[in-house]
């Protein structure tokens, strides 16, 4: 994870405690209790625990985790909606947690958006009205600010409902509504949270091509909460997976899928289609001198299924190739076994 | 509320609960046999407590102009308040009655269309037609004075409350006593600080219309959804902002709904007010009533019942149609309205002058005039003469068999043993603090030295309840379960909750004449249409997944109402209990005007004559800390925490607030 350029957010030490005892309770010896014992002895709970991850520019970077994971309290520390119990947050190197509240409102207004889980869209205000809010109350002026909104508009497909209310919109343009508005301020950063948990499976589909296509375009760095494995293997660069407080395991989507660092995470990825997060790095086995070594080449990073056509049409085993240099063969039978869901090797 | 952990634990806490509030009536009623007539605490009108605190009215009277806080502050605040019911009054009668009658028009159209303005004229034209033109104006001003200081305060106070727990946990218990405080019982204290009249009616009023504007306005505040105001907040918004462009505008509709319930309490309460010598209506009515004269009574009865329709028809339809034209906002409408303001102030205009060349002195012409005065006479003799029978059993029934009885154990029973009965009643039905607030509130009683007929008032209150609570449980249940019964029976309450409760002796008075059993009937009107809503509501609110689980394993309709829907409704049933409970005794203390004696007629006799002063300040006291002790007692009894969820004493009649009142 450590790329040579400065990480856009930087998460360190994080914690984040509910209950009176907040401040004392990290750094004492109790700190180490399970979520249990601390309700019981201290009345608290830890709901980030330790806690500390780097986002890097323009990547998508999801935090999974079930409900009670802690997830959306860790989105909300790091916009301080929720005060941090301790720890660091660094947005391009500012410790955001040391910013006074004009200079927190300075940076939400101009630096990172959210988008939340029930939109948060404002009934009384037109589509347009909303998308414009963030521009009007930094004390853009009206053209400017329409202009603006417009733009968003199109930009998420609503063009011809600018002057329509939000209880008149479907749930996913709802969404959309929300998602321009996040958009508008032009934010460094833009934070999801569980932004589609509230919609129908297909608009949900719809919605997460939506903010591909989107990150592709704008190119924001990302942060995104889901408590949706499949969601969190599509969109992500990078995925954490939380429980308690706690990550649990840091890595690429592949990472997760082919080497899960516990049962827990193991238990989650069972059923996850292995052809389609895995790349051929993760099946490859040495070449053998009896292999015939012409058969189609595909560098590491590719991902399996993309691979089964190739494999299809030929007898010969494919070969992964990095830099011209033979890194192993895949043959027909770990491809099928991937497919098939079966456990490598 | 800490339910016990095991549903074993708590079935022995209810059947042990059970037993004790057997032992205890067992006991007691041995004590009483045994012990009758012993430990009285007799009445005495003479009492020292009284002529002392007929020493505090002289001393506050000698020094109302030497003494720095009254000569500072009380003062000025009276003076101010003078002044600006001066000014509306002066106003209204500047305007002359056309003017006046034109201008309502204007305002009914501006504000909610065409139909209303017809409606608005026909009413100001009919204050005129009945000879109440003045009286109505007055009280028209008083309403008007108070509602505009009550939403000056109250909604301010109520934003504060809506975005501070802390401001809310201070104010909510503030505004629990002010709301079960019966009317009557704060005219006197009114009175004596600021004199009799209009200020101190207005005062008065403040405080009884003020809770629902601070309460709605709070629970408009904090109904905004979090997302909303969380959203805002990520973008960066000033505190500031978040109130004037998220929360305000979100909580637009709650907030007009408490401003329609400021109004509608302002109302009742200025009539009641006439008893501090406020002018209005309500003066008309006393004075009707004093000379049992229902029929002059009538007329001015009438006059406020379609005040109360004009102002709660306005602010109604003046509320939906804020919500209609956020909506259009086009420029289109924008402009056409501006014609309609124009036109409306134009002819108004022309009205004041035509007004002020015909009718100089701004007094309705006397040549027309319609009164029912003969007629509800003849109706009210006609009933004396041939329902006599009917009501006279009606009335010695329920006196007879409920009310003697219960009055008679009451103030004969040694007082401590009342004393003991209901604080173990209040221990074992509401816990620890409600019955030591009872203990406290009976021992005041004692020290007003009105504990007999404390006991008087207490015994019609219980009575009056045990019939509005029926009346409401069979109502209730009824339109619960007959849509069709409901939609006959809803436009009635909701005109029945906008009347003044003054409204309520009329009937009463012309069908049983000047007695006890007469405030009781007119408190179990006045109680009954919250008590029927709250049933009604909590039984339609069982969820229908429940309903329909009980049906498919066959229940009977009469099973489903008794074993399902009823314990469902619990809560609802117990809070229409408790709102049961303080409007009758709020009622039946008002009742002393027609008849009821003990509190009710020490506050009147306190007002009509010098030398009770000091008694009718005492029954008031005594009338809250009544108010206190059944509140605090009935309260617990469904665990209900008290908190911003507790519902205000009427209902609007805008029923959507209500289920976010009692929802919570």
């Amino acid at each position: 994870m450590n790329g040579t350029t400065t990480p856009t957010v930087s998460v360190k030490g994080l914690w984040k405690i509910f209950g009176p005892a907040e401040h004392r309770l990290v750094g004492s010896a109790d700190e180490a209790l399970t979520s249990a014992e601390l309700r019981q002895r201290h009345a608290s709970t830890v709901a980030v625990r330790d806690v500390s991850f780097d986002v890097q520019p323009g990547e998508v970077f999801v935090v999974m985790g079930l409900s009670g994971s802690g997830k959306s309290t860790l989105i909300r520390c790091l916009t301080r909606l929720i005060e941090p119990t301790r720890g660091e947050i660094l947005l391009d190197g500012e410790d955001i947690r040391k910013a006074d509240a004009v200079r927190l409102r300075e940076l939400r207004r101009r630096r990172f958006s959210m988008v939340f889980q029930h939109f948060g869209l404002l009934p009384h205000r037109r589509v347009i009205d909303n998308i414009a809010f963030g521009l009007e109350i930094r004390g853009d002026d009206k053209p400017t600010r329409y202009a603006r909104a417009q733009e968003m508009l199109s930009l998420v497909g609503l063009e011809g409902h600018a002057g329509s209310y939000p209880d008149q919109l479907s749930g996913g343009m709802q969404q959309r509504v929300g998602l321009a508005r996040a958009l508008a301020v032009d934010p460094e950063v833009m934070f999801f949270d569980e932004p589609f948990s509230a919609l129908d499976p297909l608009i949900r589909r719809d919605m997460q091509n939506e903010v591909l296509r989107l990150h592709h375009e704008v190119g924001k760095t990302m942060v995104f909460i889901t408590h949706d494995l499949a969601e969190a293997l599509k969109l992500g660069d990078h995925v954490v997976i939380m429980r308690d407080g706690l990550i649990v395991q840091a890595g690429r989507p592949e990472d997760l899928v082919g080497a899960p660092a516990d049962d827990y995470v193991a238990d989650f990825v069972r059923d996850v289609p292995k052809s389609h997060v895995l790349t051929l790095r993760w099946v490859m086995r040495e070449a053998r001198p009896d292999d015939q070594l012409d058969g189609p080449e595909f560098p590491p990073r590719t991902v399996i299924r993309t691979a089964v056509h190739a494999a299809a049409a030929t007898d010969k085993p494919i070969r992964v190739v990095d830099d011209g240099r033979l890194l192993g063969v895949v043959d027909r039978a770990q491809i099928l076994a991937a497919i098939a869901g079966l456990e490598d090797g | 509320m800490a339910a016990p952990a095991l549903p074993l634990a708590s079935l022995e806490w209810r059947t042990s609960r059970r037993f004790w509030g057997v032992a205890l009536l067992i006991v007691s009623a041995i004590l009483f046999v045994a012990l009758r007539n012993q430990w009285l605490l007799p009445h005495d009108d003479d009492a020292e407590f009284f002529k002392s605190l007929n020493g505090l009215r002289d001393w506050v009277d000698a020094n109302r102009s030497s003494n720095l806080v009254f000569v500072l502050v009380v003062n000025t605040i009276r003076l101010s308040i003078a002044g600006l019911f001066d000014l509306l009054q002066g106003i209204l009668i500047g305007l002359t009655w056309p003017g006046v009658t034109v201008l309502a028009g204007a305002i009914g159209l501006i504000f909610a269309g065409r139909r209303m303005a017809v409606v608005m004229v026909a009413g100001f034209l009919a204050f005129g037609l009945l000879g109440l033109w003045e009286s109505s104006l007055d009280t028209l001003a008083l309403t008007l004075g108070a509602v505009v200081l009550s939403l000056a305060m109250g909604i301010p106070l109520g934003i504060l409350a809506g975005r501070s727990d802390r401001f809310q946990s201070v104010i909510t218990p503030v505004l629990d006593v002010m709301q079960i405080m019966p009317t009557f019982a704060y005219l006197a204290p009114m009175a004596l600080i600021f004199l009799i009249g209009p200020p101190a009616a207005i005062i008065a009023t403040l405080i009884y219309a003020i809770p629902p504007a601070i309460r709605i306005t709070a629970l408009g505040i904090r109904g905004v959804s979090g997302t909303s105001v969380e959203a805002a907040v990520s973008l960066g918004s000033t505190r500031w902002q978040v109130l004037r462009k998220v929360q305000l505008p979100m909580a637009k509709r709650t907030i007009v709904l408490g401003v329609n319930q400021t109004i509608m309490m302002a109302l009742s309460m200025v009539v009641i007010t006439a008893l501090i010598a406020a002018p209005g209506l309500g003066l008309d009515i006393v004075q009707a009533l004093e000379r049992v004269n229902v029929g002059v009574a009538f007329d001015a009865g009438l006059a406020i019942v379609i005040m109360a329709i004009l102002l709660d028809r306005l602010a109604t339809r003046a509320s939906q149609r804020v919500d209609v034209r956020t909506r259009s906002g086009a420029a289109e409408s924008t402009r056409q309205r501006r014609v309609v303001v124009l036109g409306a102030v134009g002819v108004t205009v022309v009205a004041v002058i035509v007004g002020q060349l015909v009718a100089g002195d701004g007094t309705f012409p006397d040549a027309l005039r319609i009164t029912f005065r003969e007629p509800v006479n003849t109706a009210t003799a006609w009933v004396e003469a041939n329902l006599f029978g009917l009501t006279n059993a009606l009335k010695n029934a329920v006196t007879g068999v409920l009310l003697n009885p219960l009055q008679t154990i009451l103030t004969t029973s040694p007082w401590w043993l009342v004393g003991l009965v209901a604080v173990v009643a209040a221990f074992i039905v509401s816990g620890l603090r409600p019955a030591i607030v009872t203990a406290v509130c009976l021992l005041g009683l004692i020290g007003l030295q009105l504990w007999q007929h404390g006991m008087e008032t207490l015994a019609s209150v219980l009575v009056g309840t045990a019939i509005t609570l029926l009346v409401g449980l069979t109502l209730g249940v009824l339109s619960a379960r007959h849509d069709r019964f409901a939609a006959v029976l809803r436009p009635i309450l909701d005109a029945a909750q906008t009347m003044p409760s003054f409204v309520y002796l009329l009937p009463a008075i012309a069908l049983f004449s000047a007695t006890r059993f007469t405030a009781i009937v007119a408190a179990v009107i006045y109680a009954a249409p919250p008590v029927i809503r709250l049933v009604e509501d909590g039984i339609r609110g069982v969820p229908a997944t429940v309903v329909e689980a009980a049906t498919a394993a066959g229940s009977t309709p009469r099973q489903l109402l008794w074993k399902v829907q009823l314990p469902m409704a619990r809560r609802s049933l117990l809070l229409a209990a408790n709102q049961g409970i303080v409007l009758v005794l709020a009622m039946v203390v008002v009742g002393g005007l027609v008849g009821a004696g003990a509190l009710g007629y020490d506050v009147i006799a306190g007002f009509a004559q010098r030398e009770d002063f000091g008694k009718g300040l005492a029954a008031g006291v005594s009338i809250v800390l009544l108010g206190v002790m059944l509140d605090r007692i009935t309260q617990g009894a469904g665990g209900r925490p008290t908190g911003p969820g507790r519902p205000v004493a009427v209902v609007p009649p805008g029923t959507t607030i209500q289920a976010g009142v009692t929802g919570a």
